[in-house]
């Protein structure tokens, strides 16, 4: 088995970056895994939204964009239909492929990066019927973008979170009416102008405050069932998305010898992306679920710096670790810990995020000394920065980051 | 219209597990067989949903007809499978007692399992639980080993079942509703949705409409009642903190909610048990299952962190009546194979027998044909799959690594996926954790129409 000097797993935003950032760095032995026909990731389907601006510096289609990032690594190729079935200890990946079936590969450094899906109805325990006609954000915009399809006429979008406008706008691009937004909490997650968008814009009525109750439907989805102020009321439906909370796709990873975080979903990290096996790194989404394309391509070009460092026999080891932990309302930190001695942190990390809106300080502290805090109120939906020019350098007993209430 | 112009030698009406079992038994027997379903295809009724275990029997009634059935089943299951290509997960069952009450109910569960011919049941300590189970919660006080109760793969039998039957020559009739019959003193004339179709017996196997089509009979001496169950089912890693399937110490109305490991690789939690009048309907309850989850993490407290893959409903044919409901009518050319609730799938191929028997003792003797098998595709986690072999075109379900030669397999052949839910149990596709994010359009995009319920058939 041959060792490469870094294997990429996941094609999409994070894992492209890295690739190409990996190549500026001069490091051309690389294998880029993708499990999907066409590498790109997510993008390769959001048809409308504004992507690459940051990156590119113009605004760009996600399939415009996907296409963008693939071309970036025309030089390296990309293994495409091939699927990571399992990770060993040390960079060994057992893959499978449709020509040569199973094998196993090598990496002397490997970056995860195989993003995120959304919650299906299953796992939200949502009652009723369980007829066809009830989907994702994700698998709708498969079903028009890629496949040119109109899987429904009148459908109802659950959430309200920024990817449920883009369930809109893939509707509204397929011709299929929109019968309702349902958002159980009493104000649309994604930012203010959200609503109106929705409202004004694509005539979507907007109902707040309320409550899917079940699905109705014998074979097709016929109708959802939804509470508002103690008042039932019978939406009729052919099609139900249930858009956003997103997960972290550790399928592979949950049965590895990789220590994953529970509150972020994703693996552990320190503040070189590395995993809790110094072999692997990790960017993108797979991090704690979902964040922007530019965030996720941002981040894979931080990790190749860390990796290009490692294979360079640079890092830091891993024997001497703090670990960062999150008390509510944090719902997490990560890095979730930090290799000793500290130095040069990337400034794409240190984030947090709580588990429920929060006014109060949040504060980064050293061996119980305040170093930073910054008064704010904190919504769930938002990501919390710290910024990582307040750490210490060199040793350290104890860092924390907390939020105190007021 | 007539379907046919020479009459069947027996129709099968209801396409479950028990319909599927019987239509290959009288096909090995070398009669002309149909089987007649209203679904879109088999198993769309009671059979889609089960527990997918493979019953010894050590709980049954003895000396019942359950019984009898559930032991028959079970030596001929593990007697084909192998030729069916048919998976056996040898999990052993381990019943647990969490109550003093229920300690002491042990040696009457070891006591009527030996008396049910399963003599290797016996009753362990506490601490060799534990042993045996070590992420079991701490409480529990002693259980009872059952080693010979495994895993089978629920639509993967009936589906072989019925393909050997097609290859011995029976038809399959699906989206075809049997509305009533005439007895012409030779035999029947079924009025169908698919016009009348001539057969000299019937075979009533009809699950939930049981009653409904015993009357086309006679007045039928029994109710259907259905009964609910629902399930939940955990994400694969959660299946590495079971061995045995956990059963509990049944009750007097329900063997309770046991977890289990299911043939695919995750772990299943379930069922309850829902009285209600619906005979279409079985709707999941989100308080019901926040209850079975809550049931499974007091059991198994590291399930708090596993996550939920999916969840499922479905309606037990339960009748006023405990034993299941098989006579032959010898003046009636009918035979009834009805109420049977929840060993349906262990007791398939013996009822097929019984049925078989009670054919020979009423119309006549058969003969047995030397069987053709007619493997299917393995789908069980612990064996290969298709993807271990090059050449399968793509991974489609990243999830369920279902393949699309695998997909294309279930869209031809002689018994076709006839919707989204038979293509969904002959391949796997869209059954896993993401439920069909990923792969859903492209599914809909390779079956191009053949299957009905997929969205997008008209682009």
């Amino acid at each position: 088995m041959k060792r490469h000097d870094v294997l990429i797993l996941g094609a999409g935003p994070a894992g492209l970056s890295c690739a190409a950032r990996l190549v500026e760095l001069g490091i051309r032995d690389i294998v880029i895994v993708e499990r999907e026909g066409v590498a790109g990731g997510v993008p390769r389907h959001c048809g409308h939204t504004a992507f690459g601006l940051r990156e590119f510096h113009r605004l760009m289609s996600g399939p415009d964009y996907a296409s963008r990032l693939a071309a970036s690594v025309s030089g390296l190729g990309v293994r495409i239909r091939t699927t990571v079935t399992a990770i060993a200890p040390g960079g060994v990946v057992d893959i499978v492929d449709p020509e040569s079936g199973p094998s196993r590969i090598a990496g002397r450094a490997v970056l995860l990066a195989f993003g995120v899906r959304e919650t299906p109805r299953s796992t939200r325990l949502v009652g009723g019927d369980r007829p066809w006609g009830v989907t994702t954000t994700g698998a709708l915009q498969q079903f028009v973008y890629i496949e040119k399809r109109k899987p429904f006429d009148r459908a109802v979008v659950i959430g309200s979170e920024l990817v449920a406008f883009s369930a809109l706008l893939t509707l509204r691009h397929a011709g299929i009416a929109c019968a309702a937004m349902i958002e159980a909490g009493p104000r649309i997650t994604a930012r203010k102008p959200g609503d109106w968008f929705a409202r004004l814009l694509l005539g979507v009525p907007v109902r707040t405050s309320t409550q899917l109750l079940g699905i109705h439907g014998n074979g097709k989805v016929e109708a959802i069932e939804v509470e508002s102020a103690g008042k039932r009321r019978i939406i009729a439906c052919d099609g139900v998305i249930f858009t956003g909370q997103f997960r972290p796709e550790t399928a592979t990873l949950a049965t590895s010898h990789l220590a994953l975080d529970p509150a972020t979903g994703g693996p552990m990290i320190d503040q070189y992306w590395r995993a809790s096996d110094p072999a692997y790194f990790v960017a993108g989404n797979l991090l704690r679920a979902v964040e922007t394309a530019g965030l996720a391509f941002a981040e894979g070009r931080a990790a190749a710096e860390s990796i290009a460092t490692s294979l360079a026999g640079q890092l830091p080891g891993t024997g001497r670790m703090i670990a960062l932990q999150a008390n509510a309302p944090l719902k997490y930190v990560y890095p979730q810990r930090l290799a000793l001695p500290l130095a040069g942190m990337s400034p794409l990390l240190l984030k947090a995020r709580v588990e429920r809106q929060a006014h109060g300080r949040l504060r980064l502290l050293a061996g119980g000394r305040e170093l930073w805090s910054r008064t704010m109120t904190a919504l769930p939906q938002r990501r919390l920065s710290i910024p990582v020019s307040h750490l210490p350098t060199g040793e350290a007993d104890d860092i924390a980051v907390d939020f105190i209430e007021e | 219209m007539a379907l046919a112009t020479k009459p069947f030698d027996l129709a099968v009406i209801g396409a479950g597990v028990v319909g599927c079992a019987i239509f290959r038994r009288f096909a090995l027997n070398g009669l002309r067989c149909v089987l007649i379903e209203r679904g879109t295809d088999i198993l769309s009724g009671v059979s889609k949903a089960n527990s997918a275990m493979l019953h010894t029997g050590f709980d049954a009634p003895p000396g019942s007809l359950e019984h009898a059935c559930i032991r028959a089943g079970y030596a001929e299951y593990l007697e084909i499978h192998d030729k069916l290509n048919l998976p056996l997960l040898e999990t052993g069952g381990l019943l647990v007692a969490w109550t003093a009450e229920e300690l002491a109910k042990l040696p009457a569960i070891v006591a009527q399992a030996h008396q049910n011919g399963v003599s290797d049941v016996r009753q362990i300590e506490a601490a060799e639980v534990l042993r045996r189970e070590p992420h079991l919660a701490g409480e529990a006080l002693g259980g009872v080993v059952v080693p010979g109760e495994h895993v089978i793969d629920p639509w993967s039998a009936p589906l072989a079942y019925a393909l050997q039957a097609i290859a011995h020559g029976g038809e399959v009739l699906r989206s075809t509703s049997v509305n009533g019959g005439d007895f012409t003193g030779q035999g029947w004339r079924l009025a169908t949705t698919a016009g009348s179709i001539e057969a000299r017996i019937v075979v009533n196997s009809a699950g939930l409409q049981g009653d409904i089509v015993e009357a086309i009979a006679r007045p039928s001496p029994f109710e259907i009642k259905p009964r609910k169950g629902e399930f939940v089912v955990f994400d694969k890693p959660a299946s590495r903190l079971i061995g045995a399937c956990i059963m509990p110490v049944p009750s007097e109305r329900t063997k309770g909610v046991m977890m289990a490991r299911t043939i695919f690789g995750n772990l299943l939690v379930g069922p309850t048990a829902e009285e209600q009048q619906d005979r279409d309907h079985a709707r999941v309850e989100r308080a019901q299952l926040e209850g079975l989850i809550a049931r499974g993490v007091r059991m198994l407290p590291d399930l708090a962190r596993e996550n939920v893959t999916a969840l499922y409903a479905g309606l037990r044919p339960a009748t006023q009546f405990k034993d299941y409901q098989i006579e032959a009518l010898g003046d009636r050319n009918w035979i009834t194979a009805s109420g049977i609730r929840s060993t349906g799938l262990t007791g398939s191929l013996g009822i097929a027998r019984h049925v078989a028997s009670l054919y020979a003792q009423h119309f006549g003797a058969l003969k047995e044909a030397a069987p053709i098998w007619t493997p299917v595709p393995n789908l069980a986690e612990h064996r290969p799959r298709r993807y271990a072999q090059p050449g399968y075109g793509e991974i489609v379900c990243h999830c369920e690594l279902a393949t699309k030669v695998e997909i294309e397999a279930a869209l031809s052949g002689p018994l076709p996926a006839g919707d989204i839910g038979g293509l969904k149990r002959r391949t796997r596709a869209m059954m896993g954790r993401c439920q069909g994010f990923y792969c859903s359009a492209h599914v809909a995009a390779i079956a191009n129409g053949r299957v009905a319920g997929l969205p997008g058939d008209e682009p």
